[in-house]
């Protein structure tokens, strides 16, 4: 591990200074991803600003009827909250079947957000990788890719977010809520939270230097039927091939409304305005679910190891929409 | 001599592996060495010249510490070799196996993966502080009784981990094959396996691990 020098940030406005003005400067919260990083230096900061001790650990009810989740409300806290257990059913399901009990007493929600990829090729630092490297080439477009995109990769990064509750803020059009290193607040509807790889797959977000994430608000509950389902390849503690955040209301018979976020299908959580429509008023049938899915990775591409995902967001969504119409 | 002779004074391999199963149960720490409290070198070799100190002021299994410490080392490297506290052991160093599990303030946490800067302030148990004394804690005399183990490497983490999803239990936590999130789920082997799942044990003693936990979990914790 690199050295690095060491503070407590006292404040959110202190916190979002110390990193905008040291160049080499990164937020620690739970840690989790950045020390794992930090000890195969894919991750070098010079300075970490631990961020534990301010006070963004609330989840609180909001005017519309809401939920305010702080930044650093834990993994393990936000997943057994009555709240969410009741209301954003699909956002604790997705919670728990991520990582392990002990990474999600420790893990936070912004820094959940900002988990980087699990590229075997970001995380081998003898390997080129434009998101570590910018410039040096992309290893998984020929090499192993049986974990990576198939929708929204480029050609300079074909790497996945790796997040399952980011995949259900996403369904349930979460918002993120910012401060700068000016003290100003910003919100950032979490359509426009993460960005594409397109030619700069190190920018990976909308944030700027110093800008902090202070809590993610979730508008009031939907109506319908949340499910979370991930297939991956052991049943327990590991990330998802695919996996897919549904909400779904029916009404005499008839799908109201569908909603669908998928994971490990895209450099970010995936949903396509597109793909949902369609079902608004339709009898649910596996015919009009296997076009939806269609839809879903539309323009999409294999690469090899990982072919499969094309046929199997199809069937995960058809599945999960057809127990969703059928429990509603 | 002959073979009858010298052969019953030589442990057989089940009384060396029960010696260590032991000594994994109960966290094997040497004393003298924890008393000396910090060293002044650093034990590994850093890959770069430490260019900041930070000062940690922590319990650890009830006895305060006070400790200066290069800001790279993590928990497990300060309970390990700057405490002494060798029970927790250094598995993947990643958080994939589980062997580094602690408790802090009462929740279980990989400690490779935390700095040890991170928790000023805090209260750390390791398995070194589970037992009252002489007096096995529930878990670990679970384990010796259904056998949970082989090599007993994972054994620490293994059952600091059960001690803090015990806790996680009784709180009403539920876990992603609980059928019902509302509900308080009942501690069913399938719950039991899901919720160890941060704990690999290479020598798949998975079988006797869950039937300890099961165990266990009858008593008061």
């Amino acid at each position: 591990m690199k050295a690095f020098t060491y503070e407590r940030a006292d404040s959110v406005a202190d916190a979002a200074r110390a990193v905008a003005d040291k160049p080499g400067a990164k937020f620690i919260a739970g840690g989790t991803n950045l020390l794992d990083l930090m000890k195969l230096e894919v991750e070098t900061p010079t300075h970490l600003v631990d961020v534990n001790r301010l006070p963004l650990a609330a989840i609180e009810d909001t005017s519309d009827g809401g939920l305010r989740v702080g930044a650093l409300v834990r993994n393990s806290d936000l997943a057994a909250d009555p709240r969410v257990r009741k209301n954003y059913a699909v956002l604790s399901r997705a919670l728990l079947a991520g990582a392990s009990g002990q990474l999600r007493n420790k893990a936070t929600t912004a820094g959940n957000l900002l988990q980087r990829t699990r590229c075997y090729y970001f995380y081998d630092t003898s390997k080129p990788c434009n998101k570590r490297e910018p410039g040096s080439g992309c290893s998984a477009i020929a090499g192993f890719n049986r974990i990576h995109a198939i929708v929204g990769a480029s050609d300079d990064c074909i790497a996945t977010h790796p997040s399952d509750m980011a995949v259900a803020m996403q369904a349930l059009d979460a918002k993120v809520e910012t401060a700068m290193p000016d003290g100003s607040a910003q919100t950032i509807p979490f359509a426009d939270f993460y960005r594409l790889p397109g030619d700069t797959p190190q920018i990976e977000t909308a944030l700027k230097p110093g800008q902090i994430i202070t809590a993610v608000t979730l508008p009031p509950p939907p109506r319908g039927t949340q499910i979370y389902r991930k297939v991956r390849d052991r049943a327990s503690y590991a990330f998802a091939l695919v996996s897919v955040a549904a909400i779904v209301e029916t009404a005499g018979g008839k799908i109201r409304a569908a909603r669908f976020a998928f994971g490990g299908i895209a450099p970010r959580p995936w949903r396509v305005a597109g793909a949902e429509h369609p079902l608004e008023g339709s009898t649910p049938s596996e015919a009009a679910f296997a076009r939806a899915g269609d839809a879903v990775v539309s323009g999409g591409r294999g690469y090899g190891h990982n072919d499969f995902k094309l046929p199997l967001v199809k069937r995960t969504l058809t599945a999960v929409l057809t127990a969703a119409a059928r429990a509603a | 001599m002959n073979e009858s002779e010298w052969r019953p004074r030589r442990p057989t391999r089940r009384q060396i592996l029960e010696t260590a199963a032991a000594l994994a149960v109960l966290g094997y720490t040497r004393p003298s060495f924890a008393a000396e409290g910090n060293p002044a070198t650093p034990p590994l070799p850093p890959t770069d010249l430490a260019i900041a100190d930070v000062p940690v002021r922590l319990t650890v299994n009830g006895t305060a510490q006070n400790l200066t410490l290069d800001t790279r080392t993590t928990l497990l490297d300060m309970l390990r070799e700057h405490l002494g506290l060798t029970g927790s052991k250094k598995g993947c160093d990643h958080g994939q196996c589980g062997a580094c599990t602690v408790l802090v303030d009462g929740r279980r946490i990989n400690s490779c993966l935390s700095l040890a800067a991170m928790h000023d302030g805090d209260s750390v148990t390791t398995i070194e502080g589970l037992a009252d004394g002489d007096r096995l804690h529930p878990l670990q005399a679970a384990f010796v009784e259904h056998d949970g183990f082989q090599c007993g490497y994972c054994t620490p983490g293994q059952i600091c981990s059960a001690a803090g999803m015990l806790n996680e239990h009784k709180a009403g936590w539920p876990s992603v094959v609980t059928e019902d999130l509302a509900a308080h789920a009942e501690l069913s082997d399938p719950e039991i396996r899901e919720r160890m799942s941060g704990n690999i044990c290479r020598c798949s003693a998975y079988p006797n691990i869950v039937a300890a936990i099961r165990d266990a979990a009858g008593e008061t914790l």
